[in-house]
């Protein structure tokens, strides 16, 4: 370069070696391990991962076949199942009740979580996902006032703000299930618990009702309901007046959009009651529906699941199969790779030095 | 002074009017001095002072104040944005970014996309700022050193600083300042007007250049005074051509005087050897010539880039199809609800529902945003910061730093380090980068006699001798006798010997000349090696006898005729050597500054007038006696410049005189040291003078001519100063120096000899050239005769240089009588006078001057192989690198440079192509294929037997091939055959033949034909080239060259400055090439490969979801892990594998450079891999989407609490499948993987824990937390990776153990017990080869003394062998000591008995010598070989010149009825055991026969061509005795 000179070159720098400093980072030579990817040097692993993962499948699928699980579709395709009738002239706000039967052929032991499935309904669409306000549903005033633009169409109804605003709670889950026990041709309702169904941090902070004067209706009075609610939002649960209004749990949960058009949500626990009898006996049962929520216009289905939780959560037996698979396919390619090792390991070595 | 105003205004009118005039004839001239500017010869005028100017002011011009920073605090950001949109990733960023500001197509938060193209920038501008920041440091410095400049108001010179410098200001610069802009010399404290500048911050040529005040300035005014300085100045537009100024000053007389490049003084050099320089700025700032050749760093595209960018448009390609497939499957999707939209369709905002075709095309950009990852744009970020990386590195390593120049690699061009890895054809310059460009005296003839200088060539072989070697004789007291034994013999030999040859010889070692050319690094061409030089005791004998005679002669007054012939050729010879050069003489002790002793002052021969005056008729008959009186008086009328310098008026003459008187005795020393108080002394105290040359070969000459006591003293422009042993100083008037030039291939001198007050013009220039100048010497008489017969010799000896690979130089000489003179001045004169075509009359008048030349001598001067050359050529050579060498030099020279640096080996086929027409080179060509087609089959034989990669790589199929393809064929090319062959018509067919020989040599080629040469491999043949060379040269070649490599050796910086890569020695390409060439194509294209499937793996994670989401664009990964995914999570981990991996170590990459082939064929990064790649993302991805989908199926989870899993073991997949890739694992490889997996953590917990409300739409409070107290989360995430990685790391597996390729062995090997990895360095011995003797150099064997082998040196380098392996392989073990000393010994044995080689490896260099160590007792006893002269076209074969026993052998011709212009010769040399006995058989057989033969060929075909090949047939046994040595 023309003006690589500096000013200061000429006093006296000639005695500075421009050596680079021999340093094992600079040298490029840190201490290094050198794994090489040869049949007899992974071996070991694939036997480990074979040995650990097929324990843990069984466990798994040992555990999972231990949950008991039972699942109704009280959808009424058929015109003459006990749902046919409502399913054909459901719409949003008619009221039609249905009783479906059904028989537990084994007794349930445990909390039992009682769920309600949906099939393809799509909460993970895009615009719907997105058709909320959190900041209306914290609590926050203004929101409740104007709630965010995301919300359209559903952000105002004849000039009211919508509360709670958006697609997501405008679709909210509306069918009422009741559980009897037959007893002997005796119907017993079953204790159904809706509280503690929405995660904790959930109803705590993320769910908040607007603070003000005056109960929740005088707080939501110059907010409109949804379009496809029959009750307002502080009018939700009318057994329980602190499970109404944004923290509503049946809302908390509908709010947490489904990950895959196929789901269940939680909607009530059948707490145990004592430790001898089983929470759900064996016999038969009857399903009260409140049918409100129209699924058909879309072919979608409604179930309803009963079911029995363990440590790893419901009813899958994929996790202790695919343990079980992953393990052995190691295991057994653990085989052919000793056989591998002992047949061609050996040609290797001799190969190496170059003669 | 106020007429003298009114002159110097009249001069600026007049001037001034001249350029109105051309002004106003061109009418489109109307701005004044901008538009004269680009007038025609495009003129710039500089008025002193820049006062009072008609047109404007000369401010106008640029001020000496540099900027070189691009931005300024204003412009930064809006100019660098600028910039970086010129980048077509940052554009489609930008893009996305507002696409995703639409609302019907947002995917994410609106400003979130942003966010990777602000780091992106920012990163990118922080980078730049930085750097312009260091320029404008850098700026401020130089604008701010001080200068000082004529204050015109102050009368007086004050400091400023150089900003403040403009055009037109008087400077005034000392001794060691550097010159701070282009600045016209108008006055120096020399007395003739002299200054030296020292040019090595512009071109880095060490040596001082002379530049002189204006040639008659000095004349016009006598005392140099600037406020009187009126003269306008007219010269060229500024320029960037550093060896051309044109222009000229216009006198208070209108007189002008034209301005060359000799009165410049460029910026940036600095003064030495000058008091003190005034001068006029010209150009300043910007416009100097410096700053117009100061062009920054270079960029350029790799290879693995532009492959790279042809997958990037995969990529937008696959990222097409992927968003097309959503936008079909979601209208398909919406379509299916008909009218009646579901609760989750959400209409739009206005409450109407969009048509399934709209939705469809809105989606189609949703998805390109939401997919957008899967063009790398951070590719681009993160390979640029590798490389930089990566060139840190390559700057860091100590082994590609030279200790002697103490220079490190420098990487000129920051971007194509991974080409480093690919190179497949090198293209190498040969002197100074193949050699040392050390011009070594080796031998000379003097009149038709030989002077082998054998103490020289020893003398040499020593510096070859390992350090170690030094250190063992100090440290044991056993071994110092062996090398006392060889100093002791040679000073036995050696009677005069200067003082510094014998305090060198001491320690004469490499080491010590190492050291001694570090402390003389301030002077070019000066190392010990090329100072010291041994001279011929038969030479200096007769030397001394003739300076005795000349002595006497001259004592008794006697004329010089009264020598002999032989003794006066010799006096002449190295007068020659002493005069005929444009070396510059200045004294150690005082770095810089010049000898100051006159002894005669005159000014050269200006005019006619001048000559006529100074040559009067009474001097021209007077003796030697009235000469010296007659200098008197001229020196007289110039006698105030040098009276301060000299304590008597008389100079020379008196002190010759009382040298004379005097005689030679000690007293003389004393006379003189009276004379010249302080320098001679100095002399003899701090050593000897220095020389500063401008070329090598010139210092050569000139310390050769020292040895022999003819010493240059000194150098004016008028005068040089010569020490004659016994005669003392004698001052030869230097009338005329005609300069070299590559046309006329000669230099000359005109001096007046002192003692016989002849004119003599010495001449010394290429054999080829002065050959045909000679002056034809009359048949008959015995003068004649002699002429010839010494004639012959020398070209006999002149054949015989060239083949031992030494540059050769022919002096001669011609007396000119003084009319001759005199008529040749006047042309002369008329012609440098001329301003029309001067450079063609001067060329003219040249030529008349040198004709009719007397016939000195000859020199043999050696160009050294530098250090590890055969090496480096064979090991580049075993990575399969095709290696052509492209040199200037003749094709003799060439072709034994190649055979010493092991180009060409001992068994390849020679093809030689010398043709003299474009017929006749397509003839050639067609025949040298077929002869290779007709001997493939038996080639294949010979190179399956031998190539030692074959056997490393058995299994490989292609290494198993490409050796079978390639026939041990050599083609040697001179430059006309090759301007031949490069026509369009040829091309292909040249190529064709080339690709099929294992080296090609072209010689006498232009730089141009270099650069012809290397674009038509590299555009033809579709390969990677590399261009090596360190001269100017060679800059067409390294810039048309993929990579260029320039080396910064001895001549200039100009190679350099055109480089990609500049080096100090050409061995380091080798490191260069095999380990960081390798390392970082490696490390590059597994990077690039890695970060694809990465892309592609994520992206298609979120394209599955689209299945499960109605095509509608969503995401379950959170839209803040999408974004910092590539650019947090994940990024630093490869950047480390990218900068840190070694897939395999340097030391076996060294040793094997077999491994380079991969690289070569790329390897690592095909275009399938890319592929495979995205087929394994493909894989993963579905495994990483579906175990998730299936785990979680129908549960109640939600998309985030679902998605944060799947993110989560992405990064795993990820990180694992990098680990997998990575071949060597160093603490920061581990470290950065657990730091990214913390980080990941890090930011996911604290971002779900940090706002309930934000974030909207996945508002993922408490997501994370709560997960992570779920086992399932943990047993999915420990399972997905494993099942994910499972077939590439099986396939890895199954590689490594069933086809493990080169590079994986060579990990295996890296691996091994180091007893192995040392036996690998025995079998490649260029791992040491520092202990190894260099071929070409082991050869301290006496030529002349009779016996074919001197035993004493064979034995003496054979034990010199055996030290070098003891250091080299350390400890050894028992068994393998013995088998050293067996295999030496027998090889000792050979070396005693058969004259046979030294095992490694040049065993038929040595045996080539000795045979010519046998033609040369033919030729000592008059068995005279004559070899016809090249005259039409026919040239003597090289091999006819190394080999005249061997010719008879095979003789064979094509038939003439073919081609009748073509002939053949293929001459059979047998291998060195044969070669004995056929030498031992046909002594009586003279090369006559041969030439005879050659004539008589010459008549059959006239003027035309020959292809010689010389065949060595194999001789198995002896080829695996070669191997088996453990060299």
């Amino acid at each position: 370069m023309a003006t690589n000179y500096s000013p200061k070159d000429d006093e006296g720098e000639q005695h500075k070696s421009r050596k680079p400093d021999n340093t094992a980072f600079k040298q490029q030579r840190l201490p290094a391990w050198q794994p090489i990817l040869t049949a007899g040097t992974v071996l070991p692993a694939f036997f480990i991962i074979g040995l650990v993962f097929i324990p843990i499948g069984i466990g798994l699928f040992v555990t999972s076949n231990n949950i008991k699980e039972f699942e109704i579709d009280y959808t009424g395709i058929e015109p003459n199942s006990p749902c046919g009738i409502c399913a054909n002239n459901g719409t949003w706000n008619t009221t039609c009740t249905c009783e479906v039967h059904f028989r537990l052929d084994q007794p349930f032991e445990g909390n039992v979580f009682m769920y309600y499935g949906l099939s393809n309904f799509y909460q993970n669409h895009r615009r719907y996902v997105k058709s909320r306000d959190d900041s209306q549903l914290n609590g926050d005033k203004s929101s409740l006032k104007d709630p965010s633009k995301e919300c359209e169409p559903y952000r105002m109804s004849n000039g009211r703000p919508i509360a709670p605003c958006g697609a997501i709670a405008n679709s909210l889950f509306n069918d009422t299930l009741v559980l009897y026990y037959m007893d002997n041709g005796t119907r017993k309702e079953i204790q159904l618990t809706s509280n503690g169904i929405a995660w904790w941090t959930d109803k705590n902070v993320k769910f908040r009702n607007p603070t003000g004067d005056g109960n929740l209706s005088t707080i939501f009075k110059d907010t409109a309901k949804p379009l496809n609610w029959p009750k307002p939002v502080y009018d939700l649960d009318p057994t329980d007046p602190h499970n109404n209004g944004f923290i509503n749990e049946d809302f908390i949960v509908w709010m947490r959009t489904a990950a895959l058009p196929t789901f269940r949500k939680l909607y009530r626990l059948i707490m145990k009651t004592d430790s001898l009898t089983p929470t759900l006996q064996q016999g038969n049962y009857t399903l009260h529906v409140t049918y409100n929520y129209p699924v058909l216009s879309f072919d979608g289905r409604k179930r309803m699941i009963l079911s029995t939780i363990s440590w790893m959560g419901g009813k899958n037996p994929f996790l202790g199969i695919a343990y079980i698979t992953v393990g052995s396919i190691c295991f057994f390619l653990g085989v052919v790779l000793l056989i591998i090792h002992h047949k061609y390991g050996n040609r290797n070595t001799s190969a190496d030095i170059p003669n | 002074m106020a007429t003298r105003h009114e002159r110097s205004n009249y001069t600026r009118i007049s001037a001034v009017r001249n350029i109105c005039y051309r002004a106003w004839r061109n009418p489109f001239n109307t701005r004044g001095y901008t538009v004269l500017e680009n007038e025609g010869h495009e003129h710039r005028i500089v008025i002193p002072n820049n006062k009072g100017s008609h047109f404007g002011s000369p401010g106008h011009y640029l001020g000496n104040k540099i900027c070189t920073t691009k931005y300024t605090l204003l412009n930064f950001i809006p100019k660098n944005l600028y910039e970086q949109f010129h980048r077509l990733a940052n554009v489609y960023f930008l893009f996305l970014a507002v696409l995703n500001w639409i609302p019907v197509v947002e995917a994410f938060r609106k400003n979130l996309t942003m966010i990777p193209l602000v780091i992106v920038l920012a990163l990118v501008a922080i980078k730049d700022a930085i750097e312009d920041y260091r320029r404008y440091r850098f700026d401020r410095a130089l604008n701010h050193l001080p200068i000082d400049v004529l204050a015109r108001n102050e009368k007086k010179y004050v400091e400023k600083y150089w900003k403040e410098v403009q055009v037109g200001d008087f400077v005034r610069l000392r001794c060691n300042e550097i010159i701070p802009a282009d600045i016209l010399l108008l006055y120096s404290s020399d007395p003739d007007g002299l200054c030296h500048i020292e040019t090595a911050n512009l071109d880095g040529e060490t040596n001082l250049k002379q530049r002189q005040v204006i040639k008659g300035f000095t004349e016009l005014e006598t005392e140099f005074d600037p406020m009187k300085f009126n003269s306008v100045i007219e010269c060229e537009k500024p320029h960037n051509d550093l060896n051309r100024f044109r222009g000229y000053i216009v006198y208070k007389n209108e007189k002008r005087a034209g301005l060359s490049k000799d009165n410049l003084l460029l910026r940036g050099c600095t003064i030495r050897n000058t008091e003190e320089v005034v001068g006029i700025v010209i150009y300043a700032g910007h416009e100097t010539k410096a700053m117009l050749n100061n062009n920054g760093p270079r960029y350029k595209r790799s290879k693995l880039e532009r492959q790279m960018n042809v997958d990037v448009f995969w990529c937008v390609i696959i990222l097409f199809v992927m968003c097309l497939f959503s936008a079909i499957g979601h209208g398909l999707w919406v379509a299916q609800y008909g009218d009646e939209r579901p609760a989750f369709d959400v209409l739009s905002s206005d409450g109407t529902s969009l048509s399934p075709a709209l939705s469809g095309l809105y989606l189609f950009f949703t998805m390109i945003i939401v997919l957008q990852v899967l063009i790398p744009i951070s590719l681009y970020v993160s390979i640029e910061i590798i490389k930089i990386c990566q060139v840190f590195f390559i700057h860091q390593d100590t082994d590609l730093y030279d200790e002697e120049t103490d220079s490190r690699l420098q990487c000129r061009a920051l971007n194509i380090t991974e080409d480093l890895g690919q190179i497949q054809y090198i293209f190498s310059d040969k002197t100074g980068t193949l050699t040392e460009n050390k011009m070594v005296f080796r031998r000379c003839t003097v009149a038709g006699v030989e002077y082998s200088h054998d103490a020289n060539a020893k003398r040499l072989a020593m510096y070859q001798e390992p350090d170690s070697e030094e250190e063992e004789c100090t440290s044991k007291s056993g071994t110092i006798p062996r090398c006392d034994s060889t100093s002791s013999h040679q000073s036995a030999k050696i009677v005069h010997r200067t003082q510094s040859t014998k305090s060198h010889r001491r320690t004469g070692s490499r080491a010590e000349a190492k050291r001694a050319s570090i402390l003389s690094k301030h002077t070019a061409f000066s190392s010990p090696m090329e100072k010291d030089i041994t001279p011929d005791p038969q030479l200096l004998e007769k030397v001394n006898e003739c300076a005795g005679q000349l002595e006497i002669l001259r004592q008794h007054g006697q004329p010089l005729s009264h020598l002999t012939p032989e003794l006066s050729d010799i006096i002449d010879f190295f007068i020659a050597l002493t005069v005929c050069n444009t070396v510059v003489v200045s004294s150690p002790n005082q770095p810089r500054h010049k000898v100051r002793v006159r002894f005669e002052l005159k000014s050269p021969v200006k005019t006619l007038e001048d000559f006529i005056k100074r040559f009067t008729p009474s001097r021209l008959t007077s003796g030697s006696n009235s000469s010296s009186s007659s200098s008197i008086s001229t020196s007289k009328s110039l006698y105030r410049v040098s009276s301060s310098a000299l304590p008597s008026p008389s100079g020379d003459v008196t002190l010759l005189k009382v040298g004379e008187e005097l005689g030679r005795s000690p007293q003389r020393e004393k006379i003189e040291s009276f004379f010249q108080p302080g320098v001679v002394r100095d002399e003899g105290k701090d050593g000897e003078l220095r020389y500063e040359a401008e070329s090598p070969d010139e210092a050569a000459l000139v310390y050769a001519a020292r040895a022999y006591n003819c010493a240059l003293f000194e150098r004016l422009p008028e005068q040089v100063t010569v020490e004659l042993p016994h005669v003392g100083k004698l001052a030869f008037e230097l009338l005329h120096t005609l300069g070299f030039d590559s046309t006329r291939k000669r230099m000359s001198v005109v001096v007046r000899h002192p003692l016989t007050d002849e004119i003599v013009v010495y001449t010394k220039g290429a054999d080829s050239v002065i050959m045909d100048l000679l002056h034809q010497p009359s048949a008959e008489n015995s003068t004649g005769k002699r002429t010839r017969k010494i004639r012959h010799k020398t070209q006999n000896y002149l054949n015989q240089y060239a083949t031992d690979g030494l540059r050769t130089l022919c002096i001669a000489k011609r007396v000119l009588r003084k009319e001759e003179y005199a008529r040749w001045l006047e042309d002369h004169l008329e012609a440098e006078s001329s301003v029309e075509n001067r450079d063609e009359l001067l060329f003219q008048s040249a030529v008349r001057l040198e004709t009719d030349l007397q016939l000195l001598g000859a020199t043999g001067i050696e160009d050294r192989l530098q250090d590890g050359v055969p090496e480096t050529i064979a090991n580049l050579r075993k990575a399969a690198l095709q290696i052509w060498v492209l040199t200037g030099d003749k094709q003799e020279t060439a072709i034994n440079i190649a055979h010493s640096c092991k180009l060409l080996g001992q068994d390849e086929e020679i093809l030689t192509l010398n043709a003299e027409s474009q017929e006749a080179c397509a003839a050639l060509l067609e025949q040298c294929l077929n002869y290779i087609e007709s001997k493939s089959p038996l080639n294949t034989r010979f190179s399956l037997a031998e190539n030692p990669s074959v056997d490393f790589i058995p299994s490989n199929g292609t290494s198993v091939t490409s050796p079978t393809l390639r026939p041990n064929f050599s083609l040697v090319v001179d430059g006309k055959t090759l301007s031949f062959a490069l026509e369009k018509s040829l091309e292909d067919k040249f190529l064709a033949l080339a690709q099929k020989c294992r080296s090609v040599l072209c010689c006498r080629s232009t730089p141009l034909q270099k650069s012809m040469v290397v674009k038509l491999v590299r555009d033809k043949l579709k390969v990677m080239t590399l261009a090596i060379g360190d001269g100017a040269n060679d800059v067409s070649m390294i810039q048309v060259a993929d990579v260029g490599v320039g080396i910064s050796g001895q001549e200039g910086m100009q190679a350099v400055m055109a480089s990609d890569f500049a080096i100090a020695r050409f061995r380091h390409l080798q490191r260069l090439l095999l380990v960081h060439g390798h390392w970082c194509y490696s490390r590059l294209a597994n990077m690039v490969l890695y970060f694809f499937y990465k892309n592609a793996m994520f992206v298609a994670l979120l394209f599955w979801y689209q299945f499960f989401c109605g095509f509608s664009g969503s995401a379950m990964i959170d839209q803040w892990y999408l974004i910092f995914f590539n650019l947090l999570f994940s990024s630093i981990p490869q950047l480390i594998t990218g900068i840190f991996d070694k897939d395999v170590s340097a030391e076996t990459l060294v040793a094997l450079p077999q491994l380079y082939k991969g690289g070569q064929q790329s390897e690592e990064y095909k275009p399938y891999m890319f592929w495979m790649n995205m087929i394994d993302a493909l894989y993963q991805s579905l495994v990483c989407f579906f175990f998730p989908y299936l785990a979680y199926q129908d549960s109640d989870v939600d998309v985030f609490a679902w998605g944060t899993p799947i993110t989560t073991l992405a990064l795993f997949t990820i990180l694992m499948h990098l680990c997998i890739e990575t071949k060597t694992w160093t603490w920061m490889h581990l470290a950065s993987i657990i730091f990214s997996i913390l980080l990941f953590f890090t930011v996911a917990l604290s971002y779900n824990a940090a706002c309930p409300t934000c974030y909207p739409p996945s508002n993922p409070y408490w997501t994370i937390e709560s997960l992570m107290a779920d086992p399932k989360f943990y047993l999915i995430c420990v399972l997905t990776p494993v099942a994910a990685l499972l077939p590439r790391y099986l396939f890895r597996i199954f590689q490594g153990t069933l086809f493990p390729n080169p590079i994986q062995r060579g990990r295996q090997l890296d691996r091994l017990h180091p007893e192995a990895c040392s036996r690998v360095n025995r079998w490649n011995p260029q791992s040491n080869w520092s202990a190894i003797p260099k071929p070409g150099l082991v050869m301290p064997l006496s030529k002349d003394s009779g016996i074919g082998v001197d035993e004493s040196s064979s034995s003496t380098s054979q034990s010199v062998h055996l030290d070098a392996n003891q250091i080299s392989t350390g400890p050894l073990n028992k068994q393998q000591a013995a088998e050293l000393r067996d295999t030496s010994s027998s090889t000792l044995e050979l070396a005693e008995g058969a004259k046979y080689s030294l095992p490694n490896g040049n065993s038929s260099s040595v045996s080539i010598r000795d045979a010519q160590s046998h033609l040369h007792r033919f030729q000592r006893s008059e068995l005279v070989t004559e070899y016809p002269f090249t005259e039409d076209g026919v040239r003597l074969n090289t091999h006819s010149g190394v080999e005249p026993s061997n010719m008879h052998s095979l003789n064979w011709r094509t038939p003439t009825s073919s081609t009748n212009d073509t002939m053949c010769l293929f001459h059979s040399a047998p291998h060195c055991g044969l070669q004995t006995q056929a030498m031992e058989g046909e002594q009586s057989v003279p090369g006559n026969t041969e030439s005879e033969g050659m004539k008589h060929s010459e008549e059959v075909f006239p003027g035309t061509s020959h292809i010689s090949t010389r065949m060595v047939p194999r001789n198995s046994l002896e080829e695996s005795s070669l191997e088996m040595t453990p060299f």
